[in-house]
């Protein structure tokens, strides 16, 4: 039966209840458990909130913070908020895109590392600072520093 | 209760975290272990205590000595010298540029020139047991509310008090309240906008993190002024901590009885619901915000109807900012007249900026609204680093604007701002040096509002792109002169046709640099340079060199 197939969607909705309103917080939910949200699980979503599909895809869309796809098995967010970028926060985006041969944004070809780019990670007083799966916070960077911190990822 | 010769405050604020902090308390812990004096020492986690650049940091009391940048092999040293001799390690205390070392912290100017009403427990208690809020009053402005006031006489001592929204606009929260508590409705919401969006500040963060009841209790107020019985916490998902914290505090206050159903025994029952963001800026806007709430698009709605009116599913709701919220327990506790002896006639009371940029010392700093912004960067954050001068200050993020040296001493409030060109906003405060090029500033923050421009209406949607492209021209050096009076023009049109606040001040930056740095966007179209050495011009200096040896050939 389909219940027994998303037990996570089903844990989530006992959470905040089958209503459409729950959308958001069910997928937060889902997200934070499977780490990443697949077509199935957001058409099984949609059936049992009664949310139209279409209305579900508008939703994960709009909001950065969902992912349809299974990540890296690390996720680097650098942060380009304001004081990050008065700190000089691009030559620590130029570096470790140059490492990892990759853009911002795009995945390394072993699936080990993705790279992406946060506003504001609320530690100004450290600029230049990322974070690495969420909650690994590396500051006071410089571009040396930051490949450093990444190799003890590796 | 346990009498402990030494109280050890070690600061878990987040930014303390990531500088290393927790590694620091178990080697503390190690130590006193060793040495058998667990039972003398109490060692306290605090939220944020303010000076986060230096951190990780531990204030010992009763000296009130602080220490910065202490690492897990300070540990033994901090132990054995000062708990066990008495001797304060002075290689690790604060220093005065580059002398002798503060005795007591409220000798630091950092400190001894702030004034917390907002941050009265920060860095002080316990966030995570809420028997240490209890100790310094917590709760009994609820208490008082509740017991002896009525709802009405609540709103009259807020709007009394002159309180305005901290989210950035700095409407009369009091005012904004009796438009709801007038609504004939059985159910009314409170929101705890708590989704800060500004990328470049950490104010309700901290808050949130080092004070969480504070912000819990003054929802409680609001619900009981207005008549409501629920209370919505939209937080960041990028706040983790905050979130940990919220959910225990939540949980505490539920325990304690201060929270749930007729609380201290009156008919005022309150139920809270915790909510997380999903990354998209526009979700701050109010409206916006309770389209999330309801599990839609966070697309702005046109207003009216108000939500005071008309909001979350179709009720009068009231949103307010943390920061709005953390002043509420102070100011119905200690009354109106207490509160409108800080800061300005029209803007009275405290405003927490987060300093960060190119200052000496970056951190969280709470002062009378209508100190001036000399005194913020100069007295309390030390000034710019050796070597560099002061070029301009940023508030508002990307719906302000930048502060020159010329109006340093510019009183920091929500009439003189906008005389300047920029707002206050919600707290950010970025101090530039000549480093940064006033150009490249403009770029970033469009471009920021260009991505999270949520595209329903076209002059946010296409008019802020245009902006953008106009100014990534000028910094490729392939500016025309004409360029400046088109981005005027267009910036002045968004701003009156965009549907939101977020088109509406998106052109802020770009007009407000425009404004006090003419010259600078005129080095880059005319002579091709960029004065502060950023902007790379190589693509027009490959083309003219090419051109060029066409030309020799
Ligand atoms: C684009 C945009 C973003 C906003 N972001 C925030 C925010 O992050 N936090 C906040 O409290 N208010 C934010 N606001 C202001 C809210 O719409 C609202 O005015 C505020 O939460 C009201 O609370 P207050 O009266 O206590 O300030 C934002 C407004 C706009 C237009
Ligand atoms: S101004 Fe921008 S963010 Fe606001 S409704 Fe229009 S497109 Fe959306
Ligand atoms: S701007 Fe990077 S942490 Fe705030
Ligand atoms: S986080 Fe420790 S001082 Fe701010």
């Amino acid at each position: 039966m389909e219940k027994t197939k998303y037990p996570q969607v089903e844990m989530e909705i006992r959470k905040w209840g089958s209503k459409p309103s729950s959308l958001i917080q069910v997928l937060h939910g889902v997200q934070e458990g499977v780490g990443y949200l697949s077509q199935n699980v957001l058409k099984y979503t949609a059936e049992r909130l009664n949310v139209p599909l279409s209305k579900v895809y508008g939703v994960v869309t709009f909001y950065n913070f969902f992912k349809t796809q299974k990540d890296a098995d690390h996720i680097i967010m650098i942060c380009m908020g304001t004081a990050c970028y008065v700190k000089n926060g691009e030559e620590v985006v130029k570096a470790i895109e140059n490492y990892l041969s990759i853009k911002l944004g795009e995945k390394t070809s072993d699936g080990k590392f993705s790279l992406q780019i946060v506003r504001c990670l609320g530690a100004c007083g450290l600029a230049p600072v990322i974070s690495i799966d969420g909650d690994d916070v590396y500051g006071k960077l410089t571009p040396e520093k930051a490949v450093e911190v990444i190799k003890r990822y590796q | 209760m346990k009498i402990y010769r030494i109280h050890a405050l070690i600061c878990a604020g987040a930014q303390c975290i990531a500088a290393g902090g927790n590694g620091f308390e178990e080697a503390l812990k190690n130590e006193l272990k060793k040495h058998n004096i667990e039972e003398e020492v109490s060692v306290v986690e605090t939220g944020c205590m303010g000076a986060c650049q230096l951190g990780p940091l531990l204030v010992v009391y009763p000296e009130g000595i602080m220490y910065t940048n202490v690492e897990a092999k300070d540990a033994k040293e901090i132990v054995e010298e000062h708990f066990l001799k008495g001797r304060p390690v002075k290689r690790l205390m604060w220093k005065k540029e580059g002398e002798e070392e503060f005795p007591e912290l409220k000798d630091i100017p950092f400190f001894a020139k702030q004034t917390k009403i907002v941050l009265r427990n920060c860095g002080l208690i316990n966030p995570e047991d809420i028997n240490e809020y209890i100790a310094r009053d917590g709760y009994k402005a609820l208490a008082k509310a509740v017991a002896e006031m009525e709802p009405k006489d609540v709103i009259d001592v807020v709007k009394e008090s002159g309180l305005r929204g901290r989210g950035g606009a700095g409407f009369p929260t009091g005012l904004k309240w009796s438009f709801a508590a007038n609504q004939d409705s059985e159910e009314k919401y409170i929101i705890c906008n708590a989704d800060e969006g500004d990328p470049g500040a950490y104010m309700d963060r901290s808050i949130l993190e080092g004070d969480p009841h504070s912000v819990i209790e003054g929802m409680m107020i609001t619900g009981y002024a207005i008549g409501s019985s629920v209370g919505y916490i939209y937080v960041r998902a990028e706040y983790p901590l905050a979130v940990r914290r919220l959910k225990m505090a939540i949980k505490q206050a539920k325990q304690a009885g201060l929270l749930g159903k007729n609380i201290f025994g009156t008919n005022f029952s309150f139920d809270m619901v915790l909510m997380m963001g999903a990354g998209a800026f526009v979700c701050g806007e109010e409206t916006a915000l309770i389209n999330s709430i309801e599990g839609k698009r966070g697309e702005p709605r046109k207003k009216p109807p108000f939500p005071a009116i008309s909001g979350l599913f179709g009720k009068p709701t009231i949103i307010n900012n943390v920061e709005t919220l953390a002043n509420l327990p102070v100011i119905v506790d200690k009354g109106a007249k207490f509160f409108k002896q800080f800061g300005t006639e029209k803007s009275p009371g405290t405003k927490v900026f987060a300093l960060a940029g190119n200052v000496n010392i970056s951190g969280l700093v709470e002062v009378p609204m209508g100190t001036s912004l000399r005194k913020i960067v100069f007295d309390i954050g030390g000034g710019i680093p050796e070597g560099h001068t002061f070029k301009g200050a940023l508030t508002g993020g990307p719906s302000g604007g930048v502060i020159p040296m010329e109006f340093i001493d510019t009183p920091v409030d929500y009439e003189s701002l906008p005389d300047l060109g920029t707002i206050m906003g919600s707290g950010g405060l970025i101090i530039m040096d000549e480093r940064s090029c006033m150009v490249d500033v403009a770029k970033f923050f469009l471009k920021f509002t260009v991505d999270e421009s949520c595209g329903k209406c076209v002059p946010c949607r296409e008019g802020t792109r245009q902006m953008l492209k106009i100014l990534e021209r000028i910094t490729l050096g392939r500016g025309r002169e004409e360029d400046i009076d088109r981005l005027e023009k267009m910036g002045e049109l968004i701003k009156l046709t965009a549907l939101c606040g977020l088109g509406q001040t998106a052109p802020n930056p770009v007009l407000s640099t425009l404004k006090y740095f003419k010259e600078e966007y005129l080095a880059h179209i005319i002579d091709k340079k960029c004065p502060a050495g950023v902007c790379q011009f190589s693509a027009l200096k490959e083309g003219r060199k090419k051109h060029e040896a066409k030309i020799a050939h």
